[in-house]
């Protein structure tokens, strides 16, 4: 028999990538297994129709670490990031809002609706990034477990406690009130105009299913400061070649540190024996061993699908059932004819370079919302739109484009029951295409081939459970300490020598690769393999 | 005062900025927009187009024309095909460096050099006795650098599939409408890339018909500040900045020969006498003193010195001249000259000078950092040129 493998990495999503790259990296026997025929998971490009490559699921790529690139040489291995040029908000009335990397031009832009917001909207900024300088530590290193005296991690707290201590009582009252309150209260403290309120706040429920005035929704706003120096904080970009270039990337810096990847290989159970991980039987009855196994799956997938609740104590059993996936969104890909043209702002330029959303104001938001409370799909929902192939020509024929659109509310549990999703699939994408209609008058026309995803599909052809992005909500009370479960929050499980590198883990989801690196590492300095 | 370029009416139109700086005595654009980094990543993703007119340029014709080249330059033109461009170096008898720049050759009788300062008269003085002519044409020759992954397709619709076939430091004369222009497969980019070159009177169109054949292609114009931060990527070196041509050396620090700026690969020491051709042979037995290298700069220690602080890490977006001390062992071994953030590899890099027992890549040293007017040190590592090297450039 062959040497057993030092590690198998269930899922060859970007985050079991990434700890496969890094295992391999310090020398390690690594094995990934991925179920689809195409490695990425979320983070993945696929030629959906000839000629246009979709970003099928994840658009745009921000998060990425730049020491994870760094290490891994992910550049070396085909990674090029294009920043996005603009914040683009058209508005029914034909009015328009777009905020620019270019501070004085962005200034000009919200002075037509507010002259005071123009003036805020950069002190707002300011202060949001030294906020964001404050929390950098914590997403880029393991969640500090405050109950632990082990020297290291009370460095950790203290470094996270010096931050706090520099903190002048503004600043710590504005992290106070970022804790606590809901992501539109949070921004009326500083801006009057919707046009501002309304795009901004949507950060803070992307992934959730939750409303912009949902409590503790002003927290993630603070994400999007965190981005690193590339310009100021335009950290925000596409990935050439579409997100699937990020996983391709780090699957060829994997193989090329010794790792083995196999695609359309799904696992159907991790063996575990005497509460110890030895390896996995795949779904086709192939049996193999390794001395750790690690899952870039989500939680439930992987406690309660590959382990089996047998397998764990009761108390682990219940953290799971009670963690929340709650999907709300989908995404539908267009392929187009031509460039769209925004009643708004006519023609092309630099405005469609960049993120597009359709919130015109905070109510229509809240009305999105309503819809998906009592089970429906938002009729007139928020959409994010991107057409990387504006600054990318690589993804679609020569003067043709790919128009992405994330939408939210599209909540897992529809009336009907989740698995009825494919009946109201049609309807769902009709809905996308009715409500940008309204701000791109000829949009039926330019689509050549549609693509649509709701939570049902993301969870059937992707393994998101519930649908949901992240793993997982993005709340408040389950990040950090709490991800996935209180008291397993180091990528340890209560099954010795099994793992958790997906964005189930801390720091959580998008396309970051943090979870599986400090995954990694962690095993790597506690010679667990 | 400066003055304008063929392309000038084309570049104004576009420059919004209206940044614009002197270039060898012309007006060139520094940025286009308020940043330069839309160009920078046009560039490495799609294709831009660059006046590369003010480059000083020479027209070499006679049957002794190759023979200057090699009796001038480090390199050898004796067995030089027609057709190929080479990248060379030229130094004065006490083998320190004048300039450097390309040689095409264009017919049997007729080669074109570029360089980065006047050259005419010292071209002239090594003419004596030789079957030659040189013709400046600088300020009658334009040119345009087309570079980026995308710029074989837009080559391609601007002069067909011939475009496919040019390789790497080759030439194709070719024509645009009614119009010689010459293409070179040429750039300071480290990319995929072309030169384009005409007369001046044909500048305009060649713009214009380069922008309606990248129409699809995402082609962006693009100015000094974007090349600046992509030649530091490609490992090239840039006279002046990098090193101190042997004309404007005034100490002999200030020196320097073809093996303390890498370009060992080209000089080629055994054949008939070249000048500084008994210098370069006594500097190759001894070894360089001091080797150019890349150097990259620790970003988990930068970031904490600025951490001291308190403050996030800070870095102009654009490439950095101002050159700063390079230190091991506790004391100074050289300097860094161009410092620059690479957006394409997440890395600070530099270009520096160090000396020869610290110059293997690998080697730990130290370079000073200024935070809040203190000054400060960062780890760095000595890495091998071009830090970025992709493979499309020579495929
Ligand atoms: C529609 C959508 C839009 C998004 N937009 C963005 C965005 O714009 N920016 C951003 O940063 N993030 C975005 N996200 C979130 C981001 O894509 C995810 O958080 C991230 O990609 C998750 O990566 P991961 O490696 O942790 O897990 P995954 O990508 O989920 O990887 C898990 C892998 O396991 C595989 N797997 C499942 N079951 C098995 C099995 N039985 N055997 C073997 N393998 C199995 C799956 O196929 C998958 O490849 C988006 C997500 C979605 C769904």
């Amino acid at each position: 028999m062959a040497k057993p493998w030092d590690a198998i990495v269930v899922g060859g999503g970007h985050n079991g990538l990434v700890c496969a790259a890094y295992l391999a990296k310090a020398g390690r026997r690594v094995l990934v297994l991925e179920r689809r025929h195409v490695l990425g998971g979320a983070a993945v490009s696929e030629e959906v129709f000839p000629g246009f490559t979709f970003s099928v699921c994840s658009y745009v790529v921000s998060l990425l670490r730049p020491w994870i690139i760094r290490e891994l040489e992910l550049s070396r291995f085909g990674l090029e990031l294009i920043p996005l040029e603009a914040s683009f908000l058209p508005l029914p009335d034909g009015r328009s809002l777009c905020r620019w990397a270019d501070p004085g031009l962005t200034r000009d832009e919200i002075a037509a609706f507010s002259k005071k917001d123009a003036d805020v909207y950069s002190e707002f900024g300011r202060a949001m990034s030294k906020m964001g300088q404050f929390a950098k530590p914590v997403i880029d290193a393991p969640a500090p477990d405050p109950t632990s005296l082990r020297p290291g991690e009370l460095l950790k707290l203290l470094r996270l406690g010096r931050h706090f201590q520099d903190a002048t009582p503004d600043e710590i009252e504005l992290r106070l009130k970022l804790f606590t309150m809901s992501a539109v209260d949070f921004l009326d403290e500083w801006f009057e105009s919707d046009v501002l309120k309304a795009p901004m706040s949507v950060s803070g429920i992307i992934g959730t299913f939750l409303g912009i005035r949902s409590p503790g929704t002003a927290y993630v706003l603070l994400h999007h400061y965190m981005g690193e120096i590339d310009g100021a904080f335009r950290s925000w970009g596409f990935a050439r070649g579409g997100t699937g270039a990020v996983s391709n990337a780090i699957a060829e810096s994997a193989r090329h540190f010794g790792a083995t990847i196999r695609t359309e290989a799904p696992i159907e159970r991790i063996l575990v024996e005497n509460g110890q991980a030895r390896g996995v039987l795949l779904e086709n009855g192939e049996e193999i061993r390794a001395k750790t196994v690690v899952s870039g799956c989500d939680p439930r997938r992987t406690f309660l699908g590959f382990v089996g609740a047998d397998h764990l104590p009761d108390d682990f059993v219940e953290g799971c059932k009670r963690y929340k996936y709650r999907g709300s969104s989908g995404k539908v890909n267009l392929a187009l004819d031509a460039l769209p043209q925004f009643s708004s702002r006519p023609g092309d330029g630099l405005h469609l370079r960049g993120d597009i959303a359709i919130a015109p104001s905070t109510d229509y938001l809240e009305r999105a919302y309503d819809d998906a409370k009592y089970g429906d799909f938002s009729r007139r929902p928020y959409i994010n739109v991107v057409i990387p192939s504006t600054v990318d020509p690589t993804v679609a024929p020569p003067g043709k484009h790919v128009m992405s659109c994330f939408v939210q509310y599209a909540p897992y549990d529809i009336k009907e029951g989740p698995s009825h999703w494919p009946e109201r699939r049609e309807a769902f994408g009709d809905a996308v295409v009715d409500t940008l209609a309204e701000y791109v008058p000829n949009i039926r026309e330019l689509i050549l081939h549609r693509q649509v995803l709701t939570p049902w599909d993301l969870e059937q052809e992707f393994g998101l459970s519930e649908g949901n992005i992240f793993h997982g909500e993005l709340s408040l009370e389950q990040l950090a300490f709490h991800r996935p479960v209180a008291g397993w929050t180091r990528y340890r499980t209560p099954v010795q020598r099994l793992w958790l590198a997906g964005s189930g883990a801390h720091p959580g989801g998008g396309v970051m690769g943090t979870p599986g690196a400090l995954c990694a590492r962690t095993m790597l300095d506690g010679g667990a393999v | 005062m400066p003055r304008p370029t063929a392309f000038h009416d084309r570049t104004f139109e576009r420059c919004k900025s209206l940044l614009y700086k002197e270039w060898a005595g012309c007006y060139a654009v520094c940025r286009y927009d308020t940043y330069h980094e839309r160009e920078y990543y046009a560039l490495r993703h799609a294709a831009t187009v660059m006046d590369a007119t003010p480059l000083y340029k020479y027209e070499l014709r006679g049957a002794d024309a190759a023979r200057l080249l090699s009796r001038i330059t480090v390199r050898d033109f004796s067995k030089f095909a027609v057709g190929r461009v080479a990248y060379t170096t030229w130094c004065d008898e006490a083998g320190k460096v004048l300039d450097d720049g390309t040689v095409t050759r264009l017919d049997d009788r007729h080669f074109r050099l570029t360089s980065a300062e006047p050259s005419f008269a010292w071209l002239h003085r090594h003419a004596t006795g030789l079957d030659i002519t040189i013709e400046d044409t600088s300020r009658e020759l334009a040119a345009l650098a087309l570079q980026g992954p995308r710029s074989r397709d837009v080559l391609t619709n601007l002069i067909g599939a011939a475009a496919t076939d040019l390789r790497f430091f080759r030439a194709l004369p070719t024509r645009l409408g009614n119009r010689e222009i010459l293409v070179t497969r040429t750039g300071y980019t480290g990319d995929l890339g072309y030169e384009l070159w005409v007369e001046n009177g044909g500048a305009g169109e060649l713009w214009d018909a380069v922008f309606e054949a990248g129409r699809d292609h995402g082609v962006l114009p693009m100015g000094l500040d974007a090349l600046d931060v992509s030649r530091v990527e490609a490992g090239f070196v840039l006279q002046g900045v990098d090193y101190t041509s042997a004309r404007q050396a005034w100490i002999e620090r200030q020196f320097s020969t073809p093996y303390e700026l890498g370009f060992d690969w080209m000089v080629k020491l055994e054949r008939e006498p070249f000048v500084g051709q008994d210098a370069l042979r006594a500097e190759h037995a001894r070894g360089p003193s001091r080797r150019l290298v890349g150097l990259e700069v620790d970003w988990e220690d930068f970031e904490a010195l600025y951490d001291e602080f308190g403050l996030p890490p800070h870095l102009e977006t654009m490439t950095c001249r101002l050159g700063v001390p390079l230190y091991a062992d506790g004391g100074q071994i050289g300097q860094a000259t161009s410092r620059t953030w690479s957006p394409t590899l997440k890395r600070y890099l530099a270009i520096g000078t160090v000396r020869a027992d610290y110059a293997r890549a690998g080697t730990a040293i130290e370079i000073e950092v200024t935070v809040e007017y203190e000054r400060r040190r960062a780890r760095a590592t000595v890495s091998k040129l071009p830090f970025f090297d992709p493979e499309r450039k020579k495929s």
